[in-house]
């Protein structure tokens, strides 16, 4: 058994920046990551930072685009302290010695992006998150922190209390992919997850294979409810063929969007008078498909994104990496022809439920980055506002598993007085098909355990689960079950949504969950066992996706980015909360909870959002 | 950690190595230079009459656990050619539908992780960046040559990182300011440029595995380490004393002079980084730094 004070489970930037923030807090800390750290998704994300940094911008401009943007699903206590703490974080990363773009002058830049009322986002080329990710990994070995690398974290260990509220996270689970080793990890303060987005529930997407639920269905299966699951956000600028992104970058520069006809749709076919190209990313994804769908899209698939008239001179200065991508993934030089892109699975807004703090009802649990939801992206997140999340909550919640005081927060988790239930009539029973994918921490029953009982009893759980998997000799394997399920939720919970198309997903996603029944892992090594682990992998993306296509479900309106086909609208008496999916004993339950527009000094009203 | 001891040497060790140092030159430069010269025609050609085939793969297997891998072999696999297949998309295809335990490292699939660099056709490459149809068949995947293989095409990344810690790879200035000084350090859009290249490293090791010197000197940091170490030391914003000192760490036994300019890292580099260029200003550098004029 390992034993740390802090335990941070993912290796991005929220994970590295909680894991310095609790070493500098005085925590004893170590990162259990499935990769190498360099190797997260961090390092994918081009874009930006938003961050107000310039005279005439300022911190409440950031926060009202930020509500704007999420469309009044933002919980503002959360907004706001991203918008107040996300200067000196970016500053920080600039002491660190992060390579930022640069003016004349030697300050950092900032450019345009969707949505925003002020060029705020930082940016170091289209390779910002590369930058980011590894300026923290630095950061991360001079503070000498342990890292367990190529660590796969199969579960969490928390107490057995009946109310989830009442339950104590003790440490995790994790195997050793090199050696196959399972082990305890003891947490004596707390465990950070920072596992990033869900993006493998879809079969195109902009994430690394490695996106895979991990953490949110494991605090899920602990008893953490999963918050806003329904809000995905598609990126209107991935290539075609891989799903690789185009950084939104291209259009903050001034890159164009044309259809078949030559024609520059944005604005000629009025999706957005105003903003055009840099309207949200929902608003822009959703035009590009209705122009395909109407018999305007280039080989009835995608659209063009032009940045020809840019120049060379300021593509090769600010843009180059876009060249090499659309270069080698699509063979498409930049420079004399426009690239073609369609809508890809990019980002979840939704995530483990959290307070300011990065705190969840589960005492000693915590989350950050794009695996938690505070929620600041509330139902659409505006481009250049995932970094910031990362380091200004990656970094509150490390103090606050170390036991820095952070003061109370304002945002309330868990099932509690608060919440509404809801009623909706389910096509199929979701949740456990059996007593192998349903071991959830809680399901023991008794008395709570001491935490190195717990850490024993649950490391014994996991070996047996191992050895079942690799004793079975027949059955159905992890790639055939994960490839159905990823074609459910793009047929079905992409971009456009209908009642029964959700409901079909239900029942497929049904039928995944029954046929990992009968999951077996062929490779009989101990040694670096991949099928192993996208096994595990994959049960977590079955939750993940059953969350997303019930909250897709119940939720019977049009915002951000969830479209219903039968509800053209948004719904503001009834919809001004949050959808939250909690794992009851072997189901989800539903619940919901009022979004918070009081900010510190004001109420954000609920406006139409046009851009 | 690996229990197999034996260094594995994979049959193939010729790389080509261009005479003329194809490094200078971007990937979009080659390309405009190819449709001049009508090339791209010919792969556009050759693409349409692949549209049916299968692409015939040779990948190297071997796990010290399991009795039929212990001795390694090569597999092969046919699998169905489409259009714009990379060497990665070959080999996931080959684990997912013909034998699960096929075993690689790779994530991002756009050649930002790192992970899945492999030796492809006698070369080092990034499996996601690779096309297939540039490539000879059939096309044989190894593992990087000269590191300890773990199992299949996953190679113990060990020894690389430690390198790669033993440049002291963080940023070190006078102090960090209280992060509610707001004020940054300057940094002139010339300076950033200069270390542009450096800081594109994705700590792939394609370089490390193509250098003959770090495969008889253990202790050599190697390119990317030293790579690295550039990226800090030509940084304005560090203090001379520092870049002193990370001179001092560039410059011992093993440092920059065991290099002997043979390019294989520039030439690998799937980042287009000049890494040779990079380890001889760091030699012309530590050479001024230790004049005296008496």
């Amino acid at each position: 058994m390992y034993e740390h004070d802090v335990i941070v489970v993912g290796a991005g930037g929220a994970g590295l920046r909680a894991a310095v923030a609790a070493s500098e807090a005085g925590a004893d800390t170590a990162i259990v990551t499935k990769l190498h750290p360099v190797r997260s998704h961090t390092g994918a994300a081009e874009g930006g930072i938003n961050a107000a940094l310039q005279e005439g911008d300022d911190w409440e401009l950031h926060a009202y685009d930020t509500m704007k943007g999420s469309d009044y699903l933002g919980d503002a206590p959360a907004v706001e302290t991203l918008a107040q703490d996300s200067p000196k974080e970016t500053m920080n990363l600039e002491h660190w010695g992060m390579p930022f773009s640069r003016e004349e002058d030697g300050t950092v830049s900032q450019r345009p992006f969707g949505g925003l009322s002020y060029p705020r986002t930082t940016y170091a080329g289209a390779e910002t998150g590369h930058h980011l990710l590894h300026t923290m990994y630095e950061q991360a070995v001079k503070h000498g922190i342990q890292v367990y690398d190529e660590w796969y974290v199969m579960n969490l260990v928390t107490s057995d209390d009946t109310d989830p509220n009442d339950r104590e996270c003790h440490g995790v689970v994790a195997y050793d992919v090199q050696s196959g080793q399972i082990e305890g990890f003891k947490a004596n303060n707390g465990v950070v997850l920072a596992t990033g987005g869900p993006g493998q529930a879809f079969d195109h997407t902009t994430n690394a294979v490695s996106c895979t639920g991990d953490g949110h269905a494991m605090a899920y299966r602990a008893g953490v409810p999963l918050e806003d699951m329904e809000f995905i956000q598609f990126h209107p600028t991935s290539l075609p063929s891989t799903g690789v992104l185009i950084s939104e970058g291209v259009r903050g520069e001034g890159g164009i969007l044309y259809n078949n006809d030559g024609e520059r749709f944005m604005f000629e076919h009025g999706y957005a008078n105003n903003s055009g190209e840099l309207a949200s990313r929902d608003v822009v994804a959703r035009a590009e498909l209705d122009e395909v769908d109407a018999g305007r899209g280039v080989e009835d698939e995608y659209v063009h994104l032009d940045m020809r008239h840019l120049g060379e001179e300021r593509i090769l200065d600010r843009l180059e990496n876009i060249l090499h991508l659309a270069e080698d993934f699509e063979g498409v030089d930049g420079l004399v022809e426009p690239m073609p892109v369609k809508p890809g699975q990019h980002y979840a807004m939704g995530g483990i439920e959290t307070d300011e703090n990065g705190q969840t009802n589960i005492n000693g649990l915590y989350a950050a980055g794009e695996c938690a939801c505070v929620s600041v992206h509330g139902g659409n997140r505006l481009g250049g506002n995932a970094l910031p999340e990362l380091i200004v909550f990656g970094k509150r919640a490390g103090r606050h598993a170390a036991g820095d005081d952070l003061g109370e927060p304002q945002i309330r988790t868990g099932y509690g007085d608060d919440v509404e239930d809801d009623d909706t009539d389910l096509p199929v029973q979701p949740g456990a098909a059996g007593i192998e994918t349903s071991d959830g921490v809680a399901a023991d029953g008794g008395v709570t355990a001491d935490a190195d009982g717990l850490l024993e009893r649950a490391v014994e759980r996991e070996r047996t689960r191992v050895d079942g998997l690799m004793d079975k000799d027949s059955g159905v394997q992890h790639a055939e079950i994960r490839s159905k399920l990823q074609k459910a939720m793009t047929d079905y919970v992409n971009v456009f949504r209908t009642e029964e198309g959700i409901k079909k997903a239900l029942k497929l996603i049904r039928e995944c969950r029954e046929e990992y029944q009968d999951v077996y892992v062929d490779d009989p090594s101990r040694t670096f066992n991949t099928d192993l682990q996208m096994t595990y992998e994959t049960r977590n993306l079955i939750d993940v996706a059953e969350t997303i296509a019930l909250g897709a479900l119940v939720r019977t309106e049009f915002r951000g980015a969830h479209w219903r086909q039968e509800h053209q609208e948004r719904k503001d008496e009834e919809w001004l909360k949050h959808t939250l999916i909690s794992w009851d004993d072997g189901e989800p339950n539903i619940f919901y909870r009022p979004v918070i527009l009081e900010g510190q000094d004001k109420t954000y009203e609920p406006k139409v959002r046009s851009y | 950690m690996s229990t197999q001891q034996q260094q594995q040497e994979p049959e193939s060790q010729e790389s080509p190595k261009d005479p003329e140092m194809k490094g200078a030159e971007s990937p979009q430069q080659r390309r405009l230079k190819d449709k001049e010269s009508g090339m791209v025609d010919e792969h556009a050609e050759k693409e349409a009459e692949a549209a049916d085939e299968t692409v015939h793969l040779k990948v190297f297997r071997y796990d010290p656990e399991v009795e039929a891998k212990q001795e390694p072999r090569f597999d092969d696999f046919h699998v169905p050619f489409e259009k714009g297949m990379t060497v990665l998309d070959a080999v996931m295809y080959a684990r997912d539908e013909f034998d699960s335990s096929l075993t690689f490292r790779h994530s991002c699939r756009q050649a930002v992780c790192g992970s899945d660099a492999f030796f492809v056709n006698g070369t080092q490459k990034l499996g996601c960046k690779t096309q297939i149809s540039e490539l000879e068949q059939p096309v044989r995947i190894e593992p990087l040559p000269h590191q300890e293989v773990v199992k299949d095409l996953v190679v113990d990344m060990d020894h690389f990182y430690d390198q790669m810690h033993a440049v002291e790879p963080y940023f070190q200035d006078e102090d960090t300011p209280e992060s509610d000084e707001l004020e940054e350090q300057r940094q002139t859009p010339e300076n950033r440029e200069k270390i542009k290249m450096s800081s594109r490293c994705i700590w792939c090791a394609a370089c490390m595995s193509s250098c003959n010197i770090a495969a008889g000197d253990n202790e050599y940091l190697g390119p990317a380490a030293i790579n690295k170490a550039y990226k800090f030391a030509m940084d304005d914003r560090e203090s001379e004393d520092i870049k002193a000192h990370r001179l001092r760490i560039l410059e011992q036994e093993h440092g920059v002079w065991r290099c002997q300019t043979q390019f294989s890292c520039t030439e690998v580099c799937p980042k287009d980084i000049p890494l040779t260029e990079h380890i001889q200003e760091l030699k012309r550098e530590a050479v001024k730094k230790n004049l005296k004029f008496w």
